[in-house]
């Protein structure tokens, strides 16, 4: 599986896109910095983009990657090599190489700019920490969703429906079941829906170490309490680990029954 | 004849210059050793020269006209035993000291200088320190709090005293001072015709200013940061607020400035940055909100209740999370000639107006107003979605809540 | 050396493979023929454990095949279709799977043979068609192996490359390996292989030498023989 992994990575390392992202966040991270000078408002900015483009581009980059490499693929299985150390691979070397770009394009950055020694780094670790669940997220749907279906154009279109649902429509069913529920206690509730979906987890997380979340009022000190707690952090840290282990179970498990 | 007049006028101003000038020297070393003693020695209008040294008293009651001079700021330490000076006499000052260790009590509200109905007092460039109540004016007139500092250690707000506290006073001029660090940096309950002018309130467990029940006074160019919540008016008339700052009073339940059933206000030409409410305005009509500046607040203006007849014009509202939240759909109040910085229109006809007009309240604001646990979705995509359709065709905010001479630049 | 026992394979509601049977022992070159649709990339996937049969029983060498994913270390196959990483040099990607393979390499003398020297620092997704099938088999014949499988290894060659090929084949064939091949080219079939094994309807309708097949069919002429065994069938 090691050495999948390092000819995907290479091959994805030599890639035009990545260097595409990697450049992306590279130019993000310089504009938000130099041209805001401030940190803590850049942190801002960047979770913007985070919970909505990294989710998007693992998905995208993800299913195109599969597709792409079909032929590879079938070249791979023809060879001593376990099914699943294939697909495994190949995943983790698409995984790893857009956390790469998405860390080193806005690490660069900020460590030219002084992080280390203003006192956001904690929240910056933060940002490229959920940012990397995400990629690592995402990707594995990705993967799974092109497992499922031969189709390239249907396996686009669930990759991007997929990520129009979490990104997206979640949110809004969740405003509508607060909104249609709102003469119960929803703290609970809100805590639960929120931890359910990554993307939202993520925002959460990141919006709770920053100023803002100031403007949470009573809702985000119940939330605060929660998660400013060991047991909190683990949780959502756990939520964040199970929603990468079990599409790559899924994956593994798919790989091994499929036809080629 | 002339000269024999001039010579007599002249013995009366000496004589009464020495009547008032007795000057009474306070030192450890001294035959007069304690501020107690100076004061049961001294005759009105003397003056107690307090010199450098550490005198532990308190209780000292001033019951005549007494001027209580400090060199070299001496330390009076009350050792937390209670109260220290308490002044009940008219045209009293006290001036240079450094009063230290007031009592803390549950029962009696212990301050380090009080003053009990009394005219024509001064209290100036005092130091407080460790203090439960700072300057307590209890039914006094005609006096001023210039250029004092006081520092308090409050970390709650029930075991801990405010700054300088005004109850049924009248005209007071509160000048120059800088209060850390206590519950209500300063407090007015039933005072009129107050002028608070370039203090500064910092740090206060509660509130940096705090009006109750006051009518017809002023605060100017002064600055709260970093307080509880910055400046809370309740229940008041007639109150001038100009110039002032209000900053980074940041924290789940603060405000920058909370109007509370204040009718006929003018608040001119202040600046509110960082706060997580810039102003919370509740039951409160007829006010002129001018030229304002509102920066990076997470609601710049939140309305609640019923307000009316309320003016907001030229104001610049900059980059906050939430421009305008409003709780009903019925507007009674003008918005005109505002600079937006979230104002996406265009200036066809170049005269500085935007064409069309601007809507500050978010569909967001209004989901939030309605429940506020919806505000746990801050800064999700959807939400983003939802306002930008709101925008483009608004269904949910008043109809009439809108800025229809949006202006292209801000206000200078 | 390769057994298939029972062999049924359905995709979807199209049953490909039903109940069928294969035994291989002796070394050789063994053509896979049929109709579009018999199943013949269906059978040799599932050599190859690319297919997962719904039922039966396939293994290679004395190893199960759904178990033992190692026996495919005793495999050398080249796949229909010779599409690769495009960013991958040549150089790389031979490199790439003998790392993989870990096994003893001959990729020289191929490489001499099919004159890919010139190509082997290019990109792969700069290759034509023809060069990346001579790839394909460099990458197919590089390793010794007792059991090769060749899916239409004619595709896109030039004729002195197929006159390598052939030789390649022959060469193997003396080492005594086990050469399975489909092919549409019946003219090239007739020339390389030992026995024919005819697919029809998922099921091995015929499987001996071309002269079997001859006397079987009374054609003299193996194209007619391989039309006249598919229209029997129909009868």
């Amino acid at each position: 599986m090691i050495k999948i992994l390092k000819y995907s990575f290479y091959d994805l390392m030599r890639s035009r896109w990545s260097y595409v992202y990697f450049i992306f966040y590279l130019l993000l991270g310089f504009v938000l910095l130099f041209l805001n000078n401030d940190v803590s408002k850049a942190v801002i900015t960047l979770m913007n983009v985070i919970i909505v483009l990294v989710p998007l581009i693992g998905t995208i980059f993800g299913v195109m990657y599969y597709y792409n490499s079909r032929e590879f693929t079938e070249l791979l299985l023809a060879q001593p090599i376990k099914r699943s150390s294939i697909f495994l691979g190949q995943y983790l070397g698409v995984a790893f190489s857009l956390t790469l770009s998405l860390v080193l394009g806005l690490g660069i950055p900020f460590v030219l700019y002084g992080l280390f020694g203003s006192n956001v780094i904690w929240d910056f670790s933060l940002l490229l920490v959920t940012g990397a669940f995400l990629t690592l997220i995402f990707t594995a749907l990705a993967f799974n969703i092109a497992i499922s279906n031969e189709n390239k154009i249907k396996g686009f279109g669930y990759a991007v429906l997929l990520w129009l649902f979490l990104a997206v429509i979640y949110d809004g069913l969740f405003l509508m079941s607060l909104i249609i529920l709102e003469d119960y206690p929803l703290d609970t509730f809100s805590l639960v829906a929120s931890m359910l979906n990554p993307i939202d987890l993520s925002r959460t997380l990141i919006l709770l170490k920053l100023d803002i979340s100031a403007l949470l009022g009573y809702t985000g000190a119940v939330f605060k309490k929660f998660f400013g707690t060991d047991f909190g952090l683990f949780v959502s840290i756990a939520i964040l680990l199970l929603w990468t282990i079990l599409p790559i179970f899924r994956l593994a498990y798919k790989a091994n029954r499929k036809d080629f | 004849m002339q000269f024999l007049d001039r010579l007599v006028f002249i013995f009366l101003v000496l004589g009464s210059w020495l009547s008032h000038g007795n000057t009474i020297e306070v030192c450890p070393s001294c035959p007069v050793s304690s501020v107690k003693q100076g004061v049961s020695l001294a005759s009105p209008y003397d003056t107690l020269l307090i010199k450098k040294g550490t005198y532990k008293e308190f209780d000292i009651r001033v019951d005549k006209p007494l001027t209580l001079l400090g060199e070299g700021y001496p330390v009076i330490d009350g050792e937390d035993q209670g109260e220290i000076i308490t002044i009940v006499s008219d045209d009293v000052t006290v001036d240079g000291l450094f009063i230290i260790n007031v009592g803390t009590s549950y029962t009696r509200d212990y301050a380090a200088i009080r003053v009990i109905k009394s005219k024509n007092f001064k209290i100036q460039h005092v130091v407080l320190e460790k203090l439960f109540f700072g300057i307590y004016l209890e039914k006094a007139t005609d006096g001023i709090v210039y250029h004092n500092k006081i520092i308090g250690d409050a970390v709650e707000e029930f075991n801990s005293g405010n700054g300088i506290q005004l109850w049924y006073c009248k005209n007071i001029k509160v000048e120059q001072n800088n209060v850390q660090r206590v519950r209500d940096g300063i407090y007015l309950e039933f005072s009129d015709e107050v002028e608070i002018k370039n203090n500064i309130s910092i740090n206060n467990v509660r509130y940096g200013l705090h009006f109750m029940f006051s009518n017809n006074d002023s605060y100017e160019k002064n600055t709260f940061e970093n307080n509880g919540a910055g400046v809370a008016v309740m229940f008041s008339k007639h109150i001038k607020m100009k110039d002032n700052i209000f900053r980074k009073n940041w924290g789940t339940a603060s405000f920058g400035l909370l109007l509370k059933e204040i009718n006929d206000a003018d608040i001119i030409n202040n600046v509110f940055e960082e706060n997580t409410v810039g102003i919370s305005i509740e039951g409160s009509n007829r006010i002129k909100y001018h030229r304002n500046d509102f920066a990076n607040n997470g609601w710049a203006l939140k309305v609640r209740g019923a307000c009316y007849g309320n003016s907001f014009e030229g104001n610049n509202f900059m980059y906050n999370s939430f421009d305008v939240s409003y709780n009903s759909k019925l507007n009674d109040n003008e918005f005109k000639g505002n600079f937006w910085s979230s104002y996406t229109g265009y200036d066809l006809d170049r005269n500085g107006i935007g064409d069309v007009p601007y809507r500050p309240v978010k569909l967001f604001s209004y989901i939030v107003n309605r429940t506020p646990e919806t505000i746990v979705l801050l800064r999700s995509l959807f939400m983003d979605i939802i306002d930008f359709s709101e925008k483009v065709s608004p269904v949910f905010t008043p109809d009439n809540l809108m800025d229809s001479s949006p202006l292209m630049k801000k206000v200078q | 050396m390769i057994q298939v026992n029972d062999l049924h394979k359905k995709f979807g509601k199209n049953q490909v493979l039903q109940g069928l049977d294969l035994s291989i022992d002796n070394g050789g070159i063994f053509a896979v023929l049929g109709p579009n649709g018999s199943g013949k990339t269906t059978l040799i996937k599932s050599i190859l454990g690319m297919v997962i049969p719904n039922k039966g029983d396939i293994s290679v060498q004395g190893n199960r095949v759904k178990t033992k994913w190692k026996y495919r270390k005793e495999i050398n196959y080249l796949p229909q279709i010779a599409n690769f990483p495009g960013n991958l040099k040549v150089k790389e990607l031979i490199s790439m799977i003998m790392d993989l393979r870990q096994k003893p390499v001959d990729a020289e003398k191929l490489i001499a043979q099919f004159n890919l020297e010139p190509h082997l620092n290019k990109k792969l997704a700069t290759l034509s068609g023809g060069t990346k099938q001579k790839v394909n088999i460099v990458l197919a014949f590089m390793f010794d192996s007792p059991l090769y499988i060749l899916d239409e290894p004619t595709t896109g060659l030039d004729p002195n490359a197929l006159i390598q090929l052939k030789q390649l084949l022959d060469q193997e064939k003396k080492n005594g390996k086990m050469i399975l091949i489909t092919s549409h080219i019946l003219q090239f079939v007739e020339e390389v292989a030992d026995e024919v094994i005819y697919l029809l309807e998922g099921k091995i309708y015929f499987k001996g030498s071309i002269a079997d097949l001859r006397k079987k069919t009374g054609k003299d002429n193996f194209e007619h023989a391989i039309a006249a065994i598919a229209s029997q069938s129909n009868d």
